[in-house]
């Protein structure tokens, strides 16, 4: 197991309670994986509310709310085992918030009608990391589960068939390389934000392993599809999260009508205040999903010159909800707002901007299909597997469940639910191995050692004018220039260029660190090479998607909903003849393979069998 | 507005090597916190005398103060380096790794320890499996989940056993921690079935009576757990129970 966030642990603990002993190999303890940054909840029908929500409703939004690039069957599948993952959770101990009758309290997210998410105050994704990694330490005291925390995974090793036979990793304290043999590997390594530069995501969220492995024969699926976040606090080490559960609460974004409204927030008066959210998308107004409100953002600050002191920012207000709600419901993460500007969210609005989040695109994941059913079929060794014989995938790094888009709250629940199939699917392929790893001649493991150890050689003996951290800090620059919200074609071009050159420029770099112990440096020059590779996947596969789907937004291609007109309409209905006939010719996902001179394209089917793309997105 | 941001940081090379104190300096702007100013530094590794050095190696990952990575002394004080903010910070800013335990290299040390005790205490809630069991999980009260949600937030930076003066490579007390995580577990509707097995855990050699009462724990905290609290309860929790043992045979 290569990973030891929600989705790592689910799929060791499920390994573990199979039978089957797991190592588990993380860059750091457990604990301080990224999944505990996510603050707002967890999305599983229980109708708390009375609103009649349905699990087929679940299934729907989060369907449409990818734009029908998901496969649909796991999607199905997801929702519908949703609610019993969350009693699972419940059982474990998870301090859910609760109604006054004790049940589950859920609010709402954004892309839905109901309120579907379950929460614990606003540090949910702590929650249940915790509750996961006490479970998992549970079977550790049995000696069930070893853990190898600060261990860099390297790469897989692959016996002479090419199946996955185990892994080389890097001890972070010794620096000492090691390959390990296992029957099955499954990789949860998260998200890759930082090629960005900077993102909503944690430090060591760079993408590495997954493009490891990406080089090593597994396809990387829908890179281009990246979700970036309406309301982050733009830092200059990081993108801090507001999280949409302000939104989900009451909170309004809004600019000053005026542009270059000099004013202090607060004396600016309602009919001065441009709340177009809510003016464009009446039906669904702040909590329209996460696509569509960054890029309402990005038109009202840079195409109609109204960010906030002329400045990339909007404001999001949550002022004129009383305290002790906001306490109750939000204070962990105002508190944090507080602490990194300065200034009181209680009072004014706070400041926020677009920011990288969330990467719907990741290594491609297969899963078989319940001919019944019409969802996933349960313990089939083919869920999660990767195009390579013995190696799996889950959490934020697969391509799984979010298509185009991925709704609020619904990531917790895919990383959750997709380690907790893969830790099944792993206990199912197991028992169809007919040989075992220690069957493998260890030459396959010496030379994958062998060759890890070249590149760590080659990247501490080299001395060039390049410094690994400025190339990162232009990897970041390019990507946030021509790979954000919205895209073009010449854009792209340059960003592709420019990533080729950076790759070129990773030859000549010097590291600073000589030290032997705990080499950070080393570590890190080596994932900005990776990020580098992903990168290049991530903006060719923008480059050559000629529409807009999801966060995926070139406005050149834009099919424009005609204003005003609806269902019935004959302008509606051309526009929804013209929508139907882009899909015939771009509802596919992108499918990347790895070359020596830089990634092969191929486009591959969306299993549309839950439900056919008959109705566009429409969020008015 | 001050020209520069100076730091004196302890300094270590390997477990093995002695520590040093080295001076760094870098450019103002506004809004650094100490992680992103050692970001910068790790970019410009040049110390005060202008010799090139190896970067300074120190832990972080979340950025927001919830990941417990980046836990050092910052000016004497055991906290999250990531929300100290360089402006309220006196100059030179002095950073020292946690001195309760193993340093690695610099200002990152190994916090097993931590990890090992939550194992020792039994720090779960047993759960027959992971799967659905069609059964709803007991209901709870929003005020028994506003307590326990106090203390599930630990995130084992380990400050407050920084602080302890009853913590230490020479002794075997469990410190403030692990013992918050009792508390929670036992406050939990089935965590309590197992309620005897962890206040044994604590009545061994090395729980909850090497706690001398000093308070520093709870003092450091940063997300202000009310670690004495649950001290002071689990003292009531382990008496009953040494009477039970006693008594009821
Ligand atoms: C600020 C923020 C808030 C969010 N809020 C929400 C929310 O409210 N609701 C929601 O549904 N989603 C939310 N998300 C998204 C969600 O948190 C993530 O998608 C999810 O937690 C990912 O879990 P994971 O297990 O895939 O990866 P992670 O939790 O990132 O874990 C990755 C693991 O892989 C390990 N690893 C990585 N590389 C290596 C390597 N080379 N060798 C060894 N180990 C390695 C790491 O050590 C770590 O243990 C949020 C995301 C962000 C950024
Ligand atoms: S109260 Fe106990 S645990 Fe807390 S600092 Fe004092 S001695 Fe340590
Ligand atoms: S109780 Fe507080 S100080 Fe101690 S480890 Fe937990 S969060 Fe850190
Ligand atoms: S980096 Fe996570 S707490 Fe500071």
């Amino acid at each position: 197991m290569v990973g030891g966030g929600l989705g790592g642990l689910w799929a060791a603990l499920r390994a573990a309670e199979n039978g089957y002993p797991v190592k588990l190999f993380s860059l750091f303890p457990v604990k301080r994986s990224h999944s505990c940054c996510a603050q707002g909840g967890i999305n599983a029908v229980f109708d708390v509310k009375g609103q009649r929500d349905s699990i087929q409703q679940h299934i729907v939004d989060t369907i449409k709310g990818g734009d029908y690039l998901a496969d649909q069957p796991p999607i199905k599948s997801m929702c519908e085992e949703a609610p019993g993952l969350i009693r699972a959770f419940d059982r474990m101990g998870v301090t859910f918030s609760r109604t006054p009758e004790g049940t589950m309290d859920q609010r709402l997210f954004g892309g839905v009608k109901n309120r579907r998410t379950c929460f614990a105050g606003a540090t949910t994704g702590q929650q249940l990391l915790y509750a996961v990694d006490e479970q998992v330490r549970r079977f550790e005291a049995d000696g069930k589960i070893t853990k190898y925390e600060d261990w860099e995974f390297l790469s897989i090793v692959r016996d002479g068939n090419g199946t996955c036979r185990g892994i080389v990793a890097m001890n972070l304290q010794t620096m000492k390389l090691e390959a390990f043999r296992a029957d099955a590997v499954i990789l949860a390594t998260g998200g890759l934000g930082l090629i960005w530069g900077r993102s909503t995501m944690s430090t060591n969220s760079t993408g590495a392993a997954a493009a490891r492995v990406y080089q090593q024969g597994a396809r990387f699926a829908n890179g281009e599809f990246v979700q970036f976040h309406p309301t982050a606090i733009p830092g200059h080490d990081k993108n801090r999260l507001m999280s949409e559960a302000c939104r989900g609460e009451g909170g309004r974004i809004w600019v000053p009508r005026n542009a270059g409204d000099q004013r202090d927030p607060v004396d600016i008066p309602e009919a001065e205040r441009f709340y177009f959210l809510e003016e464009w998308y009446p039906a669904y107004g702040n909590t329209v999903p996460r696509d569509i409100a960054s890029r309402a953002i990005v038109r009202v600050v840079r195409h109609m010159g109204l960010g906030v002191g002329g400045k990339e920012i909007a404001y999001l207000d949550l002022s004129h909800r009383p305290r002790r709600f906001l306490e109750d419901r939000l204070g962990g993460i105002l508190e944090m707002y507080q602490t990194f500007t300065g200034e009181d969210p209680y009072t004014g609005p706070m400041k926020i901007f677009p920011s990288m989040h969330y990467s719907m695109g990741g290594i491609l994941v297969d899963y078989e299909k319940d001919g019944t059913a019409g969802g996933m079929k349960h313990s089939s060794p083919r869920n999660h597997a990767t195009t390579i014989p013995g190696l799996y995938a889950c959490g934020e790094c697969d391509s799984g469940y979010h298509g185009a888009n991925r709704l609020g709250a619904n990531s917790l629940l895919s990383a959750s639910f997709s380690g907790r199939v893969a830790g099944d699917a792993v206990s199912a392929y197991l028992k169809t191995l007919k040989s075992t790893a220690a069957d493998v001649p260890a030459d396959s493991f010496t030379k994958e050692l062998a060759r890890q150890q070249e590149i760590n050689r080659t990247i501490t003996s080299s001395s060039g004018p390049e410094n690994p951290f400025a190339l990162h800090h232009a990897l970041g620059e390019i990507m946030q220039e021509h790979v954000f919200v919205e895209r073009d074609n010449a854009g792209l071009d340059k960003a592709v260029a420019g990533i080729r050159d950076l790759k070129d420029r990773f030859r000549r770099i010097t590291l600073d660190d000589s030290g032997g112990w705990t080499n950070q440096s080393l570590s890190w020059a080596r994932q900005i090479y990776d990020m580098i590779v992903l990168a290049e996947v991530i903006a060719q596969g923008a480059r050559l998607r000629d529409e807009c789907r999801g966060s995926h937004f070139k406005p050149e291609f834009e099919l424009k909903v005609p204003p005003g007109k609806f269902a019935g309409d004959p302008e509606y209905e051309a526009y929804k003849a013209k929508w139907k006939a882009n899909n015939e010719k771009w509802l596919k996902a992108t499918v990347a393979t790895w070359t020596p001179d830089g990634p092969q394209f191929e486009f591959k089917p969306v299993d549309l069998s839950v439900m056919a793309p008959e109705q566009p997105r429409d969020y008015r | 507005m001050p020209k520069e941001i100076a730091f004196k940081i302890k300094r270590q090379a390997d477990p093995q090597s002695p520590s040093y104190w080295e001076e760094f300096v870098m450019p103002y702007s506004p809004g650094h916190n100490v992680v992103s100013a050692l970001m910068y530094l790790r970019e410009h590794p040049v110390n005060r005398a202008g010799q090139r050095v190896n970067p300074v190696a120190w832990d972080c990952n979340c950025m927001e103060e919830v990941c417990g990575a980046c836990s050092m002394i910052v000016n004497g004080v055991p906290r999250q380096s990531c929300a100290a903010l360089i402006d309220e910070l006196e100059q030179p800013i002095v950073l020292e790794p946690l001195s309760k335990f193993p340093v690695v290299r610099d200002l990152v040390v190994d916090r097993t320890r931590m990890f090992t005790a939550l194992g020792q205490v039994q720090a779960w809630v047993p759960i027959e499996g992971s799967y659905d069991i069609h059964v709803q999980a007991p209901r709870i009260s929003p005020k028994e989940q506003s307590v326990r949600y106090l203390f599930s937030r630990c995130m084992t930076c380990g400050c407050c056993m920084e602080a302890c003066p009853q913590y230490h490579g020479g002794s075997k007390f469990i410190g403030p921690a692990p013992l918050g995580q009792v508390y929670l577990h036992n406050a939990h509707p089935t965590g309590e079935f197992f309620r005897e097995d962890r206040l044994h855990a604590i009545m061994q050699d090395g729980g909850i009576t090497d706690c001398g009462n000093a308070q520093n724990c709870v003092q450091v905290c940063p997300k202000d757990i009310p670690l004495t609290t649950a001290i002071g309860e689990l003292g009531r929790q382990t008496t009953v129970q040494w009477l039970k043992d006693v008594f009821c045979k």
